[in-house]
């Protein structure tokens, strides 16, 4: 493609223009191709999770083994799936939407991808460690973790490096956003995704080095004497807790805040009107990530908090609902009036809303801390948080992709396969989470490898989805595939609905996007 | 093309439905809810549950109704033409207020019980109860009582892998101790939880109790039971390969009863699941008990 241009950038070729490449659009494609392979296999662990539990007894691993899975799961899926996918969807579309050539720091943004497959190498090398792959939870409490075998200052580094990666990937996007765009573009006249990255990075920068800091005392606790959280040398476990959750709440608006800028992108152009109440859904993106600051120990009402705390953070918790459901309610009402049409990313769009909808009730319910002292820690909590973020965060993920992809490839993806894929995700996801709800209210403790007979039938029914929701990804490829090699070309605005800088430029977009900066008026 | 593809859909949650009804009653526990409690503070709280599950229910089924109405009317298949307004002050004040009205009516029964939960003034007896890597103890401050809890045979045999039980044939799976927790009844008992390695947490969903037990460290919690009876729960914090494995089992009887536990002539029977008599040899001891 970069033959039609006036060829002045020398671009290696082969393996080396991966490595050495500065392109945003290059290094987009490396982070989203990163992201579904680690999506794959995070998913393959989930799978040995639900083979496990679809029935009573011990069938297939060890309890020990199990417990690798689901914590090296969820590192994979928070850290190595859902994040890099946004930032490699940052890198193909913000210059592209703010009328920019290309990422301000394109070296930077060089190294910020390729110390990620290092950092995930580090990871999952410790499942051939003795000792095992990291047990103690994705959440890393102490004293638990103290156990893990030699992978214990394998999972730190690797900790470290991920965040030193999305803090790079930070204030790239931050530099480009606020120096780089096309002259008129004002911040109120940018694309919400644009909106919702920009407060996402200032989310990543503020929490990233907090989770560097708990992990390096975890490090010297174990290694160097220290005792950070262990009581006999006069520390507290629970000071782990607080400093984690004060990283890991601004961590999960971190995985839905850019979800929120997508749909907010797809549902106008199938719906054919403008987006409802912009500036309201940019005050309520950061008045979530304000409040995601002041609400962590909603996490630990069980901990043994004094009453205060627990009615401080259930209350600031509670008040995110509102901001919250402005942005359901401003998405509903931009499809009210519309002329709307159901192509996959639409489709994907509206699930989110719904499903999103669904995960936010129970995450209210959760707040409510006398509530939440049944909840805690059950398969409440675990329906909860998959429906935030796989019908959340994934899906929006998905949407993007089959909304974006003819732009990225200059082909249309096969409309056929994507309505498919939707639906067996959307049958598969809630097969696999709803009947967890009821589990959990039941009395299932999470993380467990065996359950009591009596969760027998719903553990069973949530295997099942929890199969047809991994296969039918497969579906996913094959769409990504039929674009990749089409043939049938699309057109520069390809939906007929479709508004912003980025439709403007032909598809597949020029290797630099914007060479003169577009007029804004 | 849409509503076509809804069809399947919808029939793969109709089979799901018919099924779950249909399920015989022996086998299937289709528990949809939180269990009835048995203590003082459990109504209430899954009264409180109930309530805030009821409004998110209807505020969910009214976000898909509209949205589910919009897609079926406002679609351009069926001729809809798109208008173009963009905001309404009037509309974003009404549902930026209602919720916090809503939120504010869940606050208040929220905070009252909240601080209920945390009164642990006035209780009648306290119990110390230590996590290990995988058990309990139990030790009853101010009596000679003192003991070790630990998962019970069958289910331990059953829970291992390749052991050819079938955990559906054991009773209490993964809930059954060697040693069960006995207490009063209509008695406040103070839990004082802690471990000894990692973090546990306590739990006995009937009794609506579930706290940390940190190592080196004291947390405080209650709860005073109205009805005799068995009552079962797990540990619910992640504490290594054992955590599915140590289960805890509480005995609720009556004050005579558990006069008679403390003074060793009932004691918990993990085979047969229920307080025998220590000591059958006299008949008389029975007939004692029995009176009991």
């Amino acid at each position: 493609m970069s033959d039609q241009h006036h060829d002045d950038h020398h671009m290696p070729t082969g393996l080396n223009r991966w490595v050495f490449t500065t392109n945003h659009k290059d290094i987009g494609t490396l982070y989203l191709i990163f992201s579904l392979s680690m999506f794959f296999l995070g998913g393959a662990m989930a799978l040995i999770i639900r083979a496990e539990l679809f029935q009573p007894g011990l069938q297939f691993v060890d309890p020990q083994f199990f417990n690798s899975m689901t914590t090296v799961h969820a590192l994979l899926m928070v850290f190595g799936a859902v994040m890099p996918a946004f930032v490699g969807l940052a890198n193909w579309l913000i210059p592209m939407m703010i009328g920019a050539p290309d990422m301000a720091l394109p070296r930077m943004n060089n190294w910020s991808f390729w110390i990620l497959p290092f950092a995930f190498s580090m990871l999952i090398i410790t499942l051939f460690l003795p000792g095992g792959a990291p047990a103690g939870g994705w959440t890393l409490y102490p004293p638990l973790v103290m156990q893990t075998g030699d992978a214990f200052p394998f999972m730190v580094f690797a900790i470290h490096l991920m965040g030193a990666s999305s803090i790079m990937g930070s204030i790239n996007v931050i530099v480009t956003i606020l120096n780089m765009r096309a002259p008129g573009m004002t911040l109120m006249k940018m694309p919400l995704f644009c909106w919702t990255w920009l407060i996402t990075a200032y989310l990543l920068i503020a929490v990233m080095p907090v989770l560097a800091g708990a992990v390096t005392m975890l490090l010297t606790d174990r290694f160097f004497g220290t005792s950070f959280f262990n009581a006999a040398g006069g520390g507290d476990p629970v000071l782990f807790q607080h400093v984690f959750w004060f990283f890991g709440h601004p961590e999960v608006y971190i995985m839905i805040l850019p979800a929120f800028g997508v749909v907010s992108q797809i549902i106008p152009t199938f719906s054919r009107k403008p987006l409802f109440g912009y500036s309201s859904m940019v005050y309520a993106t950061a008045s979530i990530a304000f409040l995601s600051f002041i609400v962590w120990a909603h996490h630990m009402f069980t901990t043994g908090m004094p009453i205060a705390g627990q009615l401080f953070f259930m209350l600031a918790t509670m008040l995110i609902a509102i901001p919250t459901a402005v942005k359901i309610f401003n998405w509903l009402a931009t499809m009210w009036k519309g002329e709307l049409t159901f192509e996959t990313p639409m489709l994907f769009s509206i699930a989110f809303v719904l499903l999103f909808t669904i995960g936010g009730f129970s995450g209210l319910m959760l707040a409510i801390a006398p509530a939440d002292y049944q909840y805690h820690d059950t398969y409440f909590v675990v329906a909860h948080f998959h429906y935030v973020l796989v019908p959340g965060a994934v899906f929006s993920l998905m949407a993007a992709t089959y909304y974006w992809l003819p732009k990225w490839t200059g082909h249309m993806y096969n409309e056929k396969v994507g309505k498919l894929h939707f639906w067996f995700s959307l049958v598969g996801i809630n097969v696999l989470f709803f009947p967890q709800h009821f589990l959990g209210l039941a009395g299932m403790p999470r993380r467990i490898p065996d359950y009591p007979t009596q969760f027998a039938d719903f553990n069973m029914i949530s295997s099942i989805g929890a199969f047809i929701f991994g296969f039918s990804q497969l579906l996913f490829v094959w769409a990504i595939w039929t674009s990749v090699k089409g043939t049938e070309k699309a057109s520069s605005e390809v939906w007929d609905g479709a508004k912003g800088l980025e439709w403007t430029l032909p598809s597949p977009a020029p290797y630099h996007s914007f060479e003169t900066a577009p007029e804004i008026k | 093309m849409f509503i076509r593809l809804c069809k399947p859909v919808f029939m793969a949650f109709a089979v799901i439905g018919i099924a779950m009804i249909a399920a015989p009653e022996a086998q299937a526990a289709w528990e949809l809810d939180m269990p009835l409690g048995v203590s003082t503070l459990s109504g209430e709280i899954r009264d409180l549950h109930r309530l805030i599950l009821l409004i998110c229910t209807i505020i969910c089924v009214g976000v898909f109704g509209f949205a589910f109405y919009t897609m079926a009317t406002c679609r351009r298949s069926q001729g809809a033409k798109a208008s173009q307004f963009s905001h309404s002050t009037r509309a974003e004040i009404i549902w930026t207020v209602i919720p916090t009205i809503i939120l504010i009516a869940m606050a208040i029964p929220s905070a009252r019980t909240i601080i209920k939960i945390e009164d642990t003034s006035g209780t009648d007896m306290s119990i110390k109860i230590t996590g290990y890597q995988w058990k309990w103890s139990y030790d009853y401050l101010n009596e000679d009582k003192f003991f070790y809890s630990t998962i019970d045979q069958d289910s331990y045999l059953a829970s291992q892998r390749g052991s050819g039980i079938d955990p559906m044939d054991v009773e209490n799976y993964l809930r059954n101790v060697d040693n069960a927790m006995v207490v009063p009844v209509n008695k406040k008992v103070r839990l004082l939880l802690t471990a000894s390695d990692v973090i546990h947490s306590w739990w006995v969903p009937q009794l609506y109790v579930k706290k940390d037990a940190n190592p080196g460290f004291v947390n405080e919690t209650w709860f005073k039971a109205t009805e005799t009876g068995i009552y079962r729960g797990q540990c619910t914090e992640l504490c290594g390969r054992g955590h599915g494995f140590m289960p805890i089992v509480v005995v609720v009887e009556t004050e005579e009863r558990y006069q008679e536990w403390l003074n060793g002539n009932l004691r918990w029977d993990a085979k047969q699941q229920e307080m025998v008599a220590t000591n059958l040899n006299t008949a008389e001891q029975a007939g004692t008990l029995a009176a009991l």
